[in-house]
Protein backbone atom coordinates (compact mmCIF):
# COMPACT_ATOMS: atom_id res chain seq x y z
CA UNK A 1 0.00 0.00 0.00
CA UNK A 2 1.16 3.38 -0.70
CA UNK A 3 2.17 5.00 2.35
CA UNK A 4 -0.05 8.13 2.00
CA UNK A 5 -2.94 6.17 1.29
CA UNK A 6 -2.10 4.40 4.58
CA UNK A 7 -1.11 7.49 6.32
CA UNK A 8 -4.26 9.83 5.82
CA UNK A 9 -6.58 6.98 7.63
CA UNK A 10 -4.60 7.07 10.44
CA UNK A 11 -7.18 9.02 12.36
CA UNK A 12 -9.41 6.94 11.73
CA UNK A 13 -7.69 4.03 12.57
CA UNK A 14 -5.90 4.82 15.18
CA UNK A 15 -7.40 7.72 17.07
CA UNK A 16 -11.67 6.50 16.21
CA UNK A 17 -12.20 9.72 15.09
CA UNK A 18 -15.70 10.31 13.25
CA UNK A 19 -17.45 13.59 12.28
CA UNK A 20 -21.24 14.76 13.75
CA UNK A 21 -23.45 16.85 11.77
CA UNK A 22 -23.44 20.12 12.98
CA UNK A 23 -27.01 20.41 11.07
CA UNK A 24 -28.67 17.18 12.44
CA UNK A 25 -26.24 15.56 14.71
CA UNK A 26 -25.95 12.47 12.77
CA UNK A 27 -22.18 10.78 13.29
CA UNK A 28 -20.16 9.65 10.51
CA UNK A 29 -17.33 7.39 10.36
CA UNK A 30 -15.43 7.69 8.53
CA UNK A 31 -16.00 11.09 8.04
CA UNK A 32 -17.76 12.65 5.18
CA UNK A 33 -17.86 16.54 3.33
CA UNK A 34 -21.59 16.39 3.19
CA UNK A 35 -24.54 14.85 5.62
CA UNK A 36 -26.58 12.07 3.55
CA UNK A 37 -29.21 13.31 6.07
CA UNK A 38 -29.49 16.84 6.11
CA UNK A 39 -27.07 17.80 3.64
CA UNK A 40 -25.30 20.26 6.17
CA UNK A 41 -21.34 20.57 5.12
CA UNK A 42 -20.54 21.87 8.70
CA UNK A 43 -19.19 19.08 11.06
CA UNK A 44 -17.50 18.60 14.62
CA UNK A 45 -14.77 15.56 15.12
CA UNK A 46 -16.02 13.82 17.45
CA UNK A 47 -14.31 10.12 18.90
CA UNK A 48 -16.14 6.62 18.13
CA UNK A 49 -17.97 5.24 21.23
CA UNK A 50 -15.86 2.01 21.98
CA UNK A 51 -18.50 -0.26 23.29
CA UNK A 52 -21.29 -2.31 21.30
CA UNK A 53 -22.65 -5.30 20.44
CA UNK A 54 -22.72 -8.13 17.66
CA UNK A 55 -25.47 -7.34 14.97
CA UNK A 56 -24.59 -10.03 12.68
CA UNK A 57 -21.27 -12.11 11.40
CA UNK A 58 -19.39 -14.89 9.85
CA UNK A 59 -15.70 -16.92 9.95
CA UNK A 60 -13.71 -16.42 6.82
CA UNK A 61 -12.16 -19.52 5.92
CA UNK A 62 -10.95 -18.45 2.97
CA UNK A 63 -8.93 -15.35 3.30
CA UNK A 64 -7.65 -13.05 1.00
CA UNK A 65 -3.77 -13.66 1.06
CA UNK A 66 -2.74 -10.96 3.42
CA UNK A 67 -5.22 -12.41 5.63
CA UNK A 68 -3.58 -16.54 5.09
CA UNK A 69 -1.76 -16.76 8.70
CA UNK A 70 -4.91 -15.38 10.60
CA UNK A 71 -7.55 -17.72 9.24
CA UNK A 72 -10.04 -19.16 10.16
CA UNK A 73 -11.36 -15.71 11.71
CA UNK A 74 -13.94 -13.83 12.30
CA UNK A 75 -15.36 -10.99 11.10
CA UNK A 76 -18.97 -8.85 12.22
CA UNK A 77 -21.20 -5.64 11.87
CA UNK A 78 -21.02 -3.74 14.93
CA UNK A 79 -23.35 -0.95 16.40
CA UNK A 80 -21.48 0.76 18.55
CA UNK A 81 -23.00 2.99 21.46
CA UNK A 82 -24.49 5.76 19.96
CA UNK A 83 -25.43 4.19 16.77
CA UNK A 84 -22.26 3.99 14.46
CA UNK A 85 -21.96 0.56 12.70
CA UNK A 86 -18.46 -0.56 11.97
CA UNK A 87 -17.19 -4.02 10.26
CA UNK A 88 -14.10 -4.98 11.95
CA UNK A 89 -12.45 -8.95 12.78
CA UNK A 90 -13.79 -10.01 16.29
CA UNK A 91 -10.28 -10.89 18.35
CA UNK A 92 -9.49 -13.18 20.84
CA UNK A 93 -12.91 -15.24 20.94
CA UNK A 94 -14.26 -18.99 20.23
CA UNK A 95 -15.15 -19.04 17.04
CA UNK A 96 -18.22 -21.44 17.92
CA UNK A 97 -19.48 -19.14 20.96
CA UNK A 98 -20.35 -16.26 18.84
CA UNK A 99 -23.95 -14.70 19.24
CA UNK A 100 -25.96 -11.80 17.65
CA UNK A 101 -26.68 -9.29 20.70
CA UNK A 102 -23.51 -9.98 22.55
CA UNK A 103 -20.99 -7.02 23.71
CA UNK A 104 -18.26 -5.84 22.29
CA UNK A 105 -15.48 -3.25 22.60
CA UNK A 106 -12.60 -1.94 20.05
CA UNK A 107 -9.47 -2.43 20.91
CA UNK A 108 -6.09 -1.71 19.03
CA UNK A 109 -4.38 -4.21 17.14
CA UNK A 110 -2.25 -5.28 13.79
CA UNK A 111 -4.46 -5.68 11.30
CA UNK A 112 -1.81 -7.27 8.49
CA UNK A 113 1.60 -7.70 7.79
CA UNK A 114 2.35 -6.68 4.14
CA UNK A 115 5.23 -8.47 4.33
CA UNK A 116 8.86 -7.55 3.92
CA UNK A 117 9.11 -5.05 1.99
CA UNK A 118 5.59 -3.22 3.07
CA UNK A 119 3.81 -1.65 6.06
CA UNK A 120 2.50 -3.38 9.26
CA UNK A 121 -1.38 -2.23 8.84
CA UNK A 122 -2.84 -1.28 12.28
CA UNK A 123 -6.09 -0.45 13.36
CA UNK A 124 -9.25 -1.33 15.38
CA UNK A 125 -10.40 -4.66 16.36
CA UNK A 126 -13.07 -6.00 18.48
CA UNK A 127 -12.98 -8.39 21.27
CA UNK A 128 -15.88 -9.63 23.38
CA UNK A 129 -16.68 -7.36 26.14
CA UNK B 1 -40.19 9.15 -25.20
CA UNK B 2 -40.18 6.89 -28.00
CA UNK B 3 -40.78 2.85 -27.13
CA UNK B 4 -37.83 0.43 -27.47
CA UNK B 5 -37.70 -3.18 -28.25
CA UNK B 6 -35.06 -5.65 -28.02
CA UNK B 7 -34.78 -7.34 -31.52
CA UNK B 8 -31.66 -8.99 -31.06
CA UNK B 9 -29.95 -11.16 -28.27
CA UNK B 10 -26.57 -13.32 -27.85
CA UNK B 11 -24.87 -15.57 -25.42
CA UNK B 12 -22.03 -17.42 -25.96
CA UNK B 13 -21.16 -20.86 -24.09
CA UNK B 14 -19.99 -19.93 -20.50
CA UNK B 15 -17.06 -21.42 -18.46
CA UNK B 16 -13.30 -21.22 -18.13
CA UNK B 17 -12.48 -20.41 -22.01
CA UNK B 18 -8.68 -20.14 -22.13
CA UNK B 19 -8.48 -20.32 -25.77
CA UNK B 20 -10.18 -16.83 -26.00
CA UNK B 21 -9.54 -13.51 -25.60
CA UNK B 22 -11.63 -10.82 -24.06
CA UNK B 23 -12.03 -8.96 -27.33
CA UNK B 24 -13.80 -12.61 -28.90
CA UNK B 25 -15.66 -13.68 -26.04
CA UNK B 26 -17.59 -10.08 -26.29
CA UNK B 27 -17.53 -10.35 -30.49
CA UNK B 28 -18.81 -13.58 -30.25
CA UNK B 29 -22.06 -12.82 -28.44
CA UNK B 30 -22.20 -9.29 -30.06
CA UNK B 31 -22.20 -11.00 -33.39
CA UNK B 32 -24.95 -13.70 -32.18
CA UNK B 33 -27.09 -10.55 -31.24
CA UNK B 34 -26.48 -8.90 -34.23
CA UNK B 35 -27.28 -11.89 -36.27
CA UNK B 36 -30.41 -12.06 -33.95
CA UNK B 37 -31.76 -9.41 -34.85
CA UNK B 38 -31.13 -9.19 -38.59
CA UNK B 39 -29.27 -5.71 -38.83
CA UNK B 40 -26.80 -4.72 -41.08
CA UNK B 41 -25.45 -2.04 -38.88
CA UNK B 42 -25.47 -0.40 -35.26
CA UNK B 43 -25.26 3.14 -34.40
CA UNK B 44 -23.62 3.13 -31.05
CA UNK B 45 -22.92 0.46 -28.39
CA UNK B 46 -22.49 0.22 -24.58
CA UNK B 47 -20.51 -2.05 -22.62
CA UNK B 48 -20.93 -3.42 -19.05
CA UNK B 49 -17.32 -4.43 -17.98
CA UNK B 50 -16.31 -4.54 -14.03
CA UNK B 51 -12.79 -4.96 -14.43
CA UNK B 52 -10.90 -5.40 -17.51
CA UNK B 53 -7.95 -3.98 -15.73
CA UNK B 54 -7.48 -5.89 -13.09
CA UNK B 55 -8.49 -8.99 -14.75
CA UNK B 56 -6.73 -9.09 -18.29
CA UNK B 57 -4.70 -5.54 -17.86
CA UNK B 58 -7.25 -3.90 -20.50
CA UNK B 59 -9.07 -0.50 -19.79
CA UNK B 60 -10.47 1.15 -22.89
CA UNK B 61 -13.01 -1.11 -23.74
CA UNK B 62 -15.17 1.64 -26.02
CA UNK B 63 -12.28 1.60 -28.14
CA UNK B 64 -11.09 -2.29 -28.52
CA UNK B 65 -14.26 -3.57 -28.25
CA UNK B 66 -16.03 -1.58 -31.50
CA UNK B 67 -12.74 -1.89 -33.43
CA UNK B 68 -12.75 -5.62 -33.11
CA UNK B 69 -16.50 -5.80 -34.22
CA UNK B 70 -15.43 -4.03 -37.06
CA UNK B 71 -18.18 -0.73 -35.87
CA UNK B 72 -15.51 2.09 -35.77
CA UNK B 73 -16.16 5.11 -35.81
CA UNK B 74 -19.51 4.60 -33.68
CA UNK B 75 -19.83 6.45 -30.78
CA UNK B 76 -18.80 3.76 -27.52
CA UNK B 77 -18.73 3.67 -23.99
CA UNK B 78 -17.72 0.82 -21.55
CA UNK B 79 -20.16 0.61 -18.06
CA UNK B 80 -19.09 0.29 -14.71
CA UNK B 81 -20.98 -0.45 -11.72
CA UNK B 82 -19.30 -3.41 -10.10
CA UNK B 83 -21.61 -6.83 -10.74
CA UNK B 84 -24.26 -4.33 -12.14
CA UNK B 85 -22.45 -3.30 -15.62
CA UNK B 86 -24.09 -5.01 -17.82
CA UNK B 87 -28.03 -4.15 -16.43
CA UNK B 88 -26.44 -0.20 -16.38
CA UNK B 89 -25.33 -0.64 -20.37
CA UNK B 90 -28.54 -2.12 -20.97
CA UNK B 91 -29.80 0.70 -19.33
CA UNK B 92 -28.17 3.58 -21.21
CA UNK B 93 -28.77 1.54 -24.20
CA UNK B 94 -32.44 2.28 -23.61
CA UNK B 95 -32.08 5.78 -22.39
CA UNK B 96 -29.96 6.56 -26.08
CA UNK B 97 -33.09 4.81 -28.44
CA UNK B 98 -35.86 6.34 -26.25
CA UNK B 99 -34.41 9.92 -26.47
CA UNK B 100 -33.55 9.42 -30.15
CA UNK B 101 -30.29 10.40 -29.83
CA UNK B 102 -29.65 6.57 -32.21
CA UNK B 103 -31.87 4.18 -33.50
CA UNK B 104 -30.17 1.03 -34.08
CA UNK B 105 -28.02 0.56 -30.28
CA UNK B 106 -26.06 -2.88 -28.82
CA UNK B 107 -26.00 -2.72 -25.39
CA UNK B 108 -23.56 -5.87 -24.36
CA UNK B 109 -21.30 -7.01 -21.15
CA UNK B 110 -18.24 -9.02 -20.82
CA UNK B 111 -16.02 -10.50 -18.37
CA UNK B 112 -12.85 -12.14 -18.81
CA UNK B 113 -11.68 -13.93 -15.36
CA UNK B 114 -9.91 -16.99 -15.63
CA UNK B 115 -6.54 -14.98 -16.66
CA UNK B 116 -5.68 -14.02 -13.14
CA UNK B 117 -5.24 -16.72 -10.23
CA UNK B 118 -8.08 -17.32 -7.83
CA UNK B 119 -6.17 -14.54 -5.41
CA UNK B 120 -6.30 -12.02 -8.48
CA UNK B 121 -10.00 -12.51 -8.90
CA UNK B 122 -10.73 -12.33 -5.30
CA UNK B 123 -8.91 -9.10 -4.95
CA UNK B 124 -10.69 -7.68 -8.72
CA UNK B 125 -14.11 -8.76 -7.31
CA UNK B 126 -13.67 -6.99 -3.98
CA UNK B 127 -13.09 -3.53 -5.77
CA UNK B 128 -16.56 -3.46 -5.30
CA UNK B 129 -16.69 -3.09 -1.18
CA UNK B 130 -14.90 -0.16 0.68
CA UNK B 131 -11.37 -0.85 0.45
CA UNK B 132 -10.64 1.30 3.51
CA UNK B 133 -13.30 0.56 5.77
CA UNK B 134 -14.37 -2.97 4.85
CA UNK B 135 -11.70 -4.72 2.24
CA UNK B 136 -9.10 -3.44 4.48
CA UNK B 137 -10.28 -5.71 7.62
CA UNK B 138 -10.09 -8.89 5.68
CA UNK B 139 -13.65 -8.98 4.74
CA UNK B 140 -14.17 -11.11 1.21
CA UNK B 141 -17.53 -11.15 -0.92
CA UNK B 142 -18.78 -14.56 0.41
CA UNK B 143 -18.21 -13.05 3.91
CA UNK B 144 -20.14 -10.00 3.27
CA UNK B 145 -23.36 -12.31 1.73
CA UNK B 146 -23.16 -14.53 4.70
CA UNK B 147 -23.30 -12.09 7.03
CA UNK B 148 -26.74 -10.96 5.18
CA UNK B 149 -27.35 -14.46 5.67
CA UNK B 150 -26.80 -14.61 9.15
CA UNK B 151 -28.68 -11.17 9.69
CA UNK B 152 -31.68 -13.12 7.56
CA UNK B 153 -31.87 -16.16 9.44
CA UNK B 154 -31.49 -14.69 12.65
CA UNK B 155 -34.40 -12.10 11.63
CA UNK B 156 -36.55 -14.19 9.91
CA UNK B 157 -35.94 -17.61 10.67
CA UNK B 158 -34.56 -18.45 7.33
CA UNK B 159 -33.01 -22.11 7.37
CA UNK B 160 -29.67 -23.17 6.09
CA UNK B 161 -31.87 -25.46 4.43
CA UNK B 162 -34.13 -23.10 2.68
CA UNK B 163 -30.74 -21.46 1.22
CA UNK B 164 -29.32 -24.95 -0.42
CA UNK B 165 -32.91 -25.00 -1.48
CA UNK B 166 -32.27 -22.08 -3.91
CA UNK B 167 -29.09 -23.26 -5.83
CA UNK B 168 -31.03 -27.11 -5.84
CA UNK B 169 -33.63 -25.35 -7.90
CA UNK B 170 -31.00 -22.80 -10.02
CA UNK B 171 -28.95 -25.53 -10.89
CA UNK B 172 -31.99 -27.78 -11.71
CA UNK B 173 -33.04 -24.62 -14.00
CA UNK B 174 -29.17 -24.61 -15.84
CA UNK B 175 -29.40 -28.33 -16.85
CA UNK B 176 -31.61 -27.26 -19.08
CA UNK B 177 -29.53 -24.59 -20.85
CA UNK B 178 -26.89 -25.54 -23.24
CA UNK B 179 -24.83 -22.44 -22.02
CA UNK B 180 -24.90 -23.04 -18.56
CA UNK B 181 -21.01 -23.11 -16.98
CA UNK B 182 -22.50 -25.48 -14.28
CA UNK B 183 -25.48 -27.37 -15.37
CA UNK B 184 -25.05 -30.27 -13.06
CA UNK B 185 -27.91 -31.11 -10.93
CA UNK B 186 -26.85 -30.84 -6.94
CA UNK B 187 -29.03 -31.77 -3.73
CA UNK B 188 -29.96 -30.21 -0.90
CA UNK B 189 -27.13 -33.06 0.66
CA UNK B 190 -24.44 -31.64 -1.59
CA UNK B 191 -24.59 -27.87 -1.16
CA UNK B 192 -24.81 -28.44 2.99
CA UNK B 193 -21.66 -30.63 2.58
CA UNK B 194 -19.88 -28.38 0.23
CA UNK B 195 -16.76 -26.98 1.80
CA UNK B 196 -17.19 -23.97 4.29
CA UNK B 197 -16.15 -20.61 2.67
CA UNK B 198 -18.06 -17.84 4.81
CA UNK B 199 -20.12 -19.41 7.35
CA UNK B 200 -23.07 -20.05 7.01
CA UNK B 201 -22.09 -19.98 2.96
CA UNK B 202 -20.40 -23.00 1.37
CA UNK B 203 -19.41 -23.35 -1.73
CA UNK B 204 -22.16 -24.85 -3.53
CA UNK B 205 -24.05 -21.59 -2.17
CA UNK B 206 -21.19 -19.26 -4.24
CA UNK B 207 -21.61 -17.86 -7.90
CA UNK B 208 -18.44 -19.43 -10.02
CA UNK B 209 -15.72 -17.31 -11.56
CA UNK B 210 -16.63 -17.19 -15.71
CA UNK B 211 -15.50 -16.00 -18.19
CA UNK B 212 -17.82 -14.73 -21.01
CA UNK B 213 -20.37 -12.23 -22.44
CA UNK B 214 -23.97 -11.22 -23.49
CA UNK B 215 -25.24 -8.87 -25.79
CA UNK B 216 -28.78 -7.26 -26.92
CA UNK B 217 -29.88 -4.87 -29.78
CA UNK B 218 -31.95 -2.06 -29.07
CA UNK B 219 -34.54 -0.02 -31.64
CA UNK B 220 -37.75 2.16 -31.82
CA UNK B 221 -40.13 -0.05 -31.74
CA UNK B 222 -41.40 1.65 -35.17
CA UNK B 223 -38.24 0.39 -36.52
CA UNK B 224 -38.01 -3.12 -34.68
CA UNK B 225 -41.65 -3.52 -36.77
CA UNK B 226 -40.00 -3.36 -39.78
CA UNK B 227 -36.34 -5.48 -39.25
CA UNK B 228 -37.88 -8.10 -37.77
CA UNK B 229 -40.48 -10.73 -37.34
CA UNK B 230 -39.78 -12.07 -34.58
CA UNK B 231 -42.21 -11.57 -31.47
CA UNK B 232 -41.56 -7.61 -30.62
CA UNK B 233 -39.81 -7.81 -26.98
CA UNK B 234 -40.61 -4.16 -25.55
CA UNK B 235 -38.86 -2.80 -22.73
CA UNK B 236 -41.99 -1.31 -20.60
CA UNK B 237 -40.23 -0.61 -17.24
CA UNK B 238 -36.29 0.48 -15.92
CA UNK B 239 -35.32 0.98 -12.81
CA UNK B 240 -32.06 2.15 -10.94
CA UNK B 241 -30.93 3.25 -7.58
CA UNK B 242 -28.02 3.11 -5.50
CA UNK B 243 -27.27 2.60 -1.55
CA UNK B 244 -23.97 2.92 0.38
CA UNK B 245 -21.15 0.95 -0.73
CA UNK B 246 -20.36 -0.93 2.66
CA UNK B 247 -22.91 -3.04 3.92
CA UNK B 248 -22.29 -2.33 7.69
CA UNK B 249 -23.81 1.61 7.20
CA UNK B 250 -27.35 0.38 6.08
CA UNK B 251 -30.16 0.17 8.38
CA UNK B 252 -31.43 -3.14 7.95
CA UNK B 253 -28.58 -5.50 6.75
CA UNK B 254 -31.29 -7.89 5.70
CA UNK B 255 -32.61 -5.18 3.16
CA UNK B 256 -31.49 -4.49 -0.59
CA UNK B 257 -32.95 -1.19 -0.57
CA UNK B 258 -31.69 -0.12 -3.94
CA UNK B 259 -32.99 -3.37 -5.53
CA UNK B 260 -36.30 -2.21 -3.69
CA UNK B 261 -35.88 1.25 -5.28
CA UNK B 262 -34.86 0.47 -8.70
CA UNK B 263 -37.76 -2.01 -8.47
CA UNK B 264 -40.30 0.54 -7.67
CA UNK B 265 -38.98 2.69 -10.08
CA UNK B 266 -39.53 -0.22 -12.57
CA UNK B 267 -42.75 -0.80 -11.65
CA UNK B 268 -44.39 2.59 -12.01
CA UNK B 269 -42.79 3.19 -15.30
CA UNK B 270 -44.45 -0.21 -16.57
CA UNK B 271 -47.45 0.49 -15.04
CA UNK B 272 -47.14 -3.01 -13.50
CA UNK B 273 -47.27 -4.89 -10.03
CA UNK B 274 -45.01 -7.78 -8.90
CA UNK B 275 -47.74 -9.82 -8.91
CA UNK B 276 -47.78 -9.48 -13.45
CA UNK B 277 -44.68 -10.46 -13.27
CA UNK B 278 -44.70 -14.15 -15.04
CA UNK B 279 -40.56 -14.77 -14.81
CA UNK B 280 -37.71 -13.20 -13.58
CA UNK B 281 -33.98 -13.37 -13.19
CA UNK B 282 -32.20 -11.89 -10.40
CA UNK B 283 -28.76 -11.70 -9.06
CA UNK B 284 -28.04 -14.88 -7.08
CA UNK B 285 -24.56 -14.59 -6.68
CA UNK B 286 -24.94 -16.28 -3.23
CA UNK B 287 -27.95 -18.17 -2.70
CA UNK B 288 -29.07 -15.89 0.41
CA UNK B 289 -28.92 -12.88 -2.37
CA UNK B 290 -31.66 -14.39 -4.47
CA UNK B 291 -33.43 -14.57 -1.18
CA UNK B 292 -32.74 -10.81 -0.31
CA UNK B 293 -33.88 -10.05 -3.64
CA UNK B 294 -37.21 -11.31 -4.40
CA UNK B 295 -38.30 -9.91 -1.37
CA UNK B 296 -37.20 -6.38 -2.05
CA UNK B 297 -38.66 -6.65 -5.55
CA UNK B 298 -42.17 -7.42 -3.71
CA UNK B 299 -42.56 -10.94 -5.40
CA UNK B 300 -42.85 -12.57 -2.12
CA UNK B 301 -43.62 -11.25 1.68
CA UNK B 302 -40.40 -9.68 3.61
CA UNK B 303 -39.10 -12.09 5.80
CA UNK B 304 -40.46 -15.39 3.53
CA UNK B 305 -38.12 -15.25 0.61
CA UNK B 306 -36.55 -18.92 1.51
CA UNK B 307 -39.96 -20.15 2.78
CA UNK B 308 -41.12 -19.10 -0.87
CA UNK B 309 -38.52 -21.48 -1.85
CA UNK B 310 -39.17 -24.11 0.16
CA UNK B 311 -42.24 -24.21 -1.02
CA UNK B 312 -41.78 -24.53 -4.80
CA UNK B 313 -43.27 -20.82 -5.58
CA UNK B 314 -39.81 -19.98 -7.19
CA UNK B 315 -39.73 -23.20 -8.95
CA UNK B 316 -40.47 -23.70 -13.10
CA UNK B 317 -43.48 -24.76 -12.19
CA UNK B 318 -44.26 -22.40 -9.63
CA UNK B 319 -46.28 -19.37 -9.08
CA UNK B 320 -43.32 -16.46 -9.87
CA UNK B 321 -40.53 -18.53 -11.49
CA UNK B 322 -36.81 -16.92 -10.51
CA UNK B 323 -33.66 -17.61 -12.48
CA UNK B 324 -35.28 -19.77 -15.13
CA UNK B 325 -31.76 -19.78 -17.07
CA UNK B 326 -30.06 -21.45 -13.95
CA UNK B 327 -29.06 -17.62 -12.38
CA UNK B 328 -25.58 -16.86 -12.03
CA UNK B 329 -25.24 -20.04 -10.10
CA UNK B 330 -25.19 -22.35 -12.55
CA UNK B 331 -25.06 -20.37 -15.51
CA UNK B 332 -21.98 -18.35 -14.40
CA UNK B 333 -21.05 -14.93 -13.26
CA UNK B 334 -19.16 -13.27 -15.55
CA UNK B 335 -19.63 -9.99 -13.38
CA UNK B 336 -20.20 -7.35 -16.55
CA UNK B 337 -21.77 -9.47 -18.77
CA UNK B 338 -24.44 -10.82 -16.10
CA UNK B 339 -27.02 -8.01 -16.43
CA UNK B 340 -27.67 -8.34 -20.17
CA UNK B 341 -27.31 -12.60 -19.95
CA UNK B 342 -30.37 -12.07 -17.50
CA UNK B 343 -31.85 -9.90 -20.91
CA UNK B 344 -31.21 -12.43 -23.10
CA UNK B 345 -32.85 -14.85 -20.97
CA UNK B 346 -36.28 -12.89 -20.27
CA UNK B 347 -36.26 -12.15 -24.04
CA UNK B 348 -35.85 -15.57 -25.11
CA UNK B 349 -38.39 -16.79 -22.53
CA UNK B 350 -41.02 -13.97 -23.94
CA UNK B 351 -40.80 -15.15 -27.27
CA UNK B 352 -41.25 -18.62 -26.36
CA UNK B 353 -37.76 -19.48 -27.50
CA UNK B 354 -36.28 -21.13 -24.20
CA UNK B 355 -36.81 -24.77 -24.56
CA UNK B 356 -37.12 -27.47 -22.15
CA UNK B 357 -36.85 -24.26 -19.27
CA UNK B 358 -39.69 -22.66 -21.58
CA UNK B 359 -42.56 -21.21 -19.01
CA UNK B 360 -45.98 -21.43 -20.94
CA UNK B 361 -47.62 -18.18 -21.90
CA UNK B 362 -44.99 -16.08 -20.40
CA UNK B 363 -46.00 -12.59 -21.24
CA UNK B 364 -44.43 -10.23 -18.39
CA UNK B 365 -40.62 -10.80 -17.65
CA UNK B 366 -38.13 -8.60 -15.18
CA UNK B 367 -34.48 -8.67 -14.97
CA UNK B 368 -32.93 -6.95 -11.72
CA UNK B 369 -29.30 -6.75 -11.52
CA UNK B 370 -26.50 -5.76 -8.49
CA UNK B 371 -23.45 -4.49 -7.88
CA UNK B 372 -21.52 -5.39 -4.51
CA UNK B 373 -23.34 -6.39 -1.85
CA UNK B 374 -26.24 -4.10 -3.09
CA UNK B 375 -24.58 -0.95 -3.52
CA UNK B 376 -26.45 -0.43 -7.09
CA UNK B 377 -29.47 -2.02 -8.94
CA UNK B 378 -31.20 -2.21 -12.16
CA UNK B 379 -34.21 -3.58 -12.80
CA UNK B 380 -35.89 -3.92 -16.35
CA UNK B 381 -39.39 -5.21 -17.03
CA UNK B 382 -40.31 -6.59 -20.05
CA UNK B 383 -43.19 -7.62 -22.09
CA UNK B 384 -44.47 -9.10 -25.31
CA UNK B 385 -46.68 -7.32 -27.54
Amino acid sequence: MPSPRYWREIPQRYRLEASKCKGCGKVFFPPRLVCSSCKSREFEMVKLEREGKLITYTIIRVPPSQFTDQSPYAMGVVELNGGVKILSQIADCNLDKLEIGQKLRIEFRKIYNEGEAGIICYGYKCVPA
Amino acid sequence: MREVAIIGVGMNKWGELWNKSLRDVFTEAALLAIDDAGVDHIDSMYVGCMSSGLFVGQEHLSSLLADYLGTNPIPAARIESACASGGLALRLGFIEVASGTSDIVLAGGVEKMTDVAVDGATFALSTAADQEYEVYHGITFPGLYAMMARAHMHKYGTTREQLAQVAVKNHHNGSMNPLAQFPQKVTVENVMKSVMIADPLRILDCSPITDGAAAAILCPMDLAKKITKKPLVKIIGSGNATDTIALHSRDDITEIGSTKVAGEKAFKMAGKKPENIDLAEVHDCFTIAEICVIEALGLVDKGKGGKATEDGLTALDGKIPINTSGGLKSKGHPVGATGVAQVCEVVKQLRGEAGDRQIKGAKVGLTQNMGGSGGSSVVHIMEVV
